[in-house]
This record gives C-alpha cells, sequence and structure tokens, in this order.
C-alpha cells in the first residue's frame, strides 16, 4: 500500500502539471513562478535544516571505529578506518562521500537451521547507489546547458563522454538509463528484499517513484514527445529563469510543464526529506569526529559549568557550622576568630 | 550553533554551487536567441511542416541516414509534387545552403554537436573540394 501511495501521489503530479499547464495564462506558473518559489523553499529549507543539525550538540566522541585506533608504535594503526587528524578524518570523509564505503559493508543476515544465523556480504545496495548517484549527477550537470550562456567548454565534454555510444539522434545517454535502472533497482529492492520491505515507508518509496518520473519525462520529451519541444525556446526561458528576465517565445508542449513541476516538486520537498542525507552526510558526528578519545578528552557542551571543589575548601566554606554540629574539623577555626564570634553572641 | 567555523563556510559553497548559473550568466556577455535564417533561394516548402522541422530533424536524418547508408533504400520522397533525395546535402542544404547561419546558430547555442560534418560537407566546402580534383 505505501508504494501504491506514491505512485497516485506521483501521477496526480503529473495530473496537475499536464492540465494545469493547458490552461491559457497558466504556462507562466508552471514555467516562471512554480520554479522560483522551489528554488527558494529548496535553499532556505536546506540552510534551516543544517543549522538546525548544527545546534545539536554531540554529547559524546561517537565515531565509527572499523580498525585499530593509534596506539602505541609498535601497533600498526588503520588510519583510513579510525582517523586521528583532521587529515584523516577528511580522506575519510571524502572516500565516504565520493565512493559509499560504509554501503559497501552492507552485510545480509540469514538463520538456517540449527538455527544458526549468518552474515553475508552484501553488495548490491552498494552498486545501486553508485549508479544512481552517478546517473543523477551527470545529469544535473549536463543540464546546465540549458541554463549557461555561453556554455562552458567542459559541459560539452560531460555530453561527449555521456553520448559516447552515438547512439540515435537526439544522442542516446549511458546516465538516462543508469538513473531509470538506479531507480528500479533502488525499488525493487525495498520490495524483494524483506527486511527493508518492513521498514520501508511512503517517504521510501515517494521520492524514488519521483526521480524514476523525472527521469521518464525527460527521456520521453527527449526522444518521443517531441510536438513544440524546441530546444531553443527551451532554453530561452532557462536562461531568462536565472538572469531574473524569464519569457516563454511560443508554446511548449506539456510534457516539458510536467518535467519541470516534477523537478519543483524534488526541490521543494528535498529539505523536509530523506533526500537530505546530501547535507547529512557531512554532518553525521559518527563519520566527521576523530578516533582520539585516549589522548583528547570529549567534553559535553551542554555540561553545566562546575568548578573543582577540594575537600580544604568545602571545609573553609563550612568550618564555623560544623564546629557548632560536632562535626570534626581538620583545621579548627581560629582563636581570633572564636572570640569575636563569642562577643556577637554575647 | 556548533562548528561554525566549517559548517558557516560549507553553507556558503553550497549555496554558490546551486546558485552557480545565476552568477555565470551575471559575468557573461549573453548571446541573443538566435533565429534561423531562411532559403536564401526563397523557398517556401520543407518536406514537413516549419514546427515539426524544428522539433524532430534530427530523427528524420537519423531514419534518412539508416535508409540510405544501413538498408540501401535511396527511395525519393516526395511532398506537394516537390521530389526530394534522402540526404543532408542532397536535399537539405539544397535550399539551406548556409550551415553556419541555418545549423550552427541554434546549435551553438543550445550546446548541440551532432555529427554530421564528420562525413559530411558544407556546399561552399563541397564546391572548393570539386575544384581541386
Amino acid at each position: 500500500m505505501k508504494y501504491a501511495f506514491s505512485f497516485l501521489a506521483v501521477i496526480a503530479l503529473v495530473l496537475i502539471a499536464w492540465l494545469g499547464s493547458q490552461i491559457p495564462g497558466m504556462p507562466y506558473l508552471f514555467g516562471v513562478a512554480f520554479p522560483y518559489l522551489a528554488l527558494m523553499i529548496f535553499l532556505g529549507g536546506f540552510v534551516y535544516r543544517v543549522v538546525y543539525w548544527a545546534k545539536s550538540p554531540v554529547p559524546f566522541s561517537i565515531q565509527t571505529t572499523c580498525g585499530q585506533g593509534k596506539s602505541l608504535d609498535f601497533i600498526k594503526h588503520n588510519k583510513l578506518e579510525a582517523p586521528n587528524t583532521t587529515a584523516e578524518v577528511a580522506a575519510r570523509m571524502f572516500l565516504e562521500i565520493v565512493t559509499f564505503r560504509s554501503l559497501f559493508r552492507n552485510t545480509k543476515s540469514e538463520i538456517h537451521d540449527g538455527p544458526q544465523i549468518t552474515y553475508e556480504s552484501s553488495k548490491w545496495l552498494w552498486l545501486f547507489a553508485l549508479i544512481f548517484h552517478y546517473s543523477f549527477l551527470m545529469i544535473v550537470l549536463r543540464h546546465l546547458r540549458l541554463f549557461l550562456d555561453p556554455v562552458p567548454f567542459w559541459i560539452g565534454w560531460l555530453e561527449f563522454g555521456d553520448g559516447i555510444f552515438q547512439v540515435g539522434a537526439p544522442t542516446w545517454y549511458v546516465t538516462d538509463v543508469g538513473l531509470l535502472l538506479g531507480c528500479l533497482l533502488l525499488f525493487s529492492r525495498r520490495l524483494i528484499n524483506r527486511h527493508v520491505r518492513v521498514i520501508s515507508l511512503v517517504n521510501d518509496y515517494f521520492p524514488l517513484v519521483l526521480i524514476f518520473t523525472i527521469a521518464l519525462t525527460g527521456i520521453l520529451m527527449r526522444y518521443v514527445v517531441r510536438t513544440d519541444i524546441d530546444i531553443v525556446n527551451i532554453k530561452q526561458l532557462a536562461v531568462g529563469l536565472v538572469t531574473f528576465s524569464p519569457t516563454i517565445g511560443s508554446e511548449i508542449g506539456a510534457i516539458f510543464y510536467i518535467h519541470l513541476f516534477l523537478v519543483c516538486v524534488l526541490l521543494a520537498y528535498f529539505p523536509f526529506s530523506k533526500l537530505m542525507h546530501l547535507g547529512g552526510v557531512f554532518m553525521s558526528p559518527t563519520r566527521n569526529m576523530k578516533n582520539n578519545s585516549r589522548a583528547v578528552r570529549h567534553v559535553n557542551p551542554w555540561n553545566p559549568e562546575i568548578k573543582p571543589h577540594s575537600y580544604a575548601a568545602y571545609e573553609d566554606e563550612f568550618r564555623e557550622f560544623m564546629v557548632e554540629a560536632g562535626i570534626p574539623v581538620e583545621k579548627e577555626l581560629s582563636p581570633a576568630k572564636d572570640e569575636a564570634d563569642k562577643s556577637i553572641q554575647n | 550553533m556548533y562548528n561554525k567555523v566549517t559548517i558557516i563556510p560549507g553553507l556558503i559553497i553550497f549555496v554558490l554551487l546551486v546558485t552557480f548559473p545565476l552568477w555565470f550568466n551575471a559575468f557573461s556577455t549573453a548571446s541573443t536567441v538566435p533565429k534561423v535564417e531562411l532559403p536564401p533561394g526563397g523557398e517556401k516548402q520543407c518536406v514537413a511542416p516549419a514546427a515539426e522541422m524544428r522539433a524532430s530533424h534530427m530523427q528524420m536524418l537519423n531514419e534518412w541516414r539508416d535508409d540510405v547508408l544501413r538498408n540501401g533504400n535511396r527511395t525519393t520522397v516526395t511532398v506537394e509534387g516537390k521530389v526530394y533525395r534522402k540526404g543532408l546535402q542532397m536535399a537539405c542544404m539544397e535550399c539551406h545552403t548556409n550551415k553556419e547561419k541555418f545549423c550552427d546558430s541554434c546549435h551553438e547555442y543550445a550546446s548541440v554537436t551532432p555529427y554530421c560534418w564528420d562525413c559530411h560537407l558544407t556546399p561552399s566546402l563541397a564546391a572548393s573540394k570539386k575544384e581541386t580534383h
């Protein structure tokens, strides 16, 4: 049911954009107002979430240690798995972000007769995630050709590399298939793997269906539904958007508005969803802290400030009351003070 | 807020990356939206209506290429009594003689690099090649 709901939600969004963009005057709402609104929500929400996270204190030194920490000289220190310096942390973070090393460690647990539990390496998640994320990155960068005028040379290189197979016209891109395949694989993983299926929620399925539909509408627009899809016209609008002078030169096909509206929904949804792992990966204390708890004391930032209070100072503070109550003290009251006290009492 | 020293620069870098097109375009000289040059000979008729050609000419050229080179099918196309041979140089460039003003203006604007010209020649280039032989 959870995944069925995400399909329904995306179909509803497609219908809204499809029918809405056909009403006269509405292309400006879908082509100009929504993109601006979505980008503002995206940036504002992203910054808000990161600042919100940054306000949370980290009470303990909770880095995940995956190897030998720095110890005596004759014990080999695993610099990447138990980083001890900022440079080592940076190296670990870089490889985590670029190669998803924590997904590489994914295991599958199974119960066999006996009963006996086994843990087997399961690299599928890592592989699917690599396909998905790198295809998505490449597609986002390729889309810059529609926003930048003149187009920088390196975008041409990306397009050449992506269309290296030179199949068809317009050229077929490797990452188009990669993104569709990535979504499909990650989605079917959630359906087929029982352990993952149990913990999957609508907000796990919905982004996958949404991104799949964005990719699908993009591919349909490029290769199949080409009515009124004039790239010059679309680029005029895109460049207009980023130079704050948007114009819709002539009619653009509905598939373009569907594609754009879904992207707007994705952008606006992004900061409030699990997609925030884009920012979160940099903020996770289990990865970005140093594994140096033996050398440097981690102070909990929310600890109240308690000054050291020695017994001698304690006795100084309460000596009179202790003497009065008959509690033995290490240092008696000074006689002068004693007499002064007596004269006050008399 | 903790770790301000790293988080605030990180956020600034992120916002700059996302808004990259804004300041890239602000600091570069924009080209005007290209308008294709109509045939210098004054021809009004094409193999398909202008809107369809604008959107799907690449698919048609690709089909023609496959027909002629891979299937050996050189059947001509007749539209409203006019006969066209299948080919970029043999049909399209008979009327649209200026590659720079007709093909390249839009292709450069939208960063499209078709590989037509790996094999094909523009009419002016073809003429100069003939002279050397």
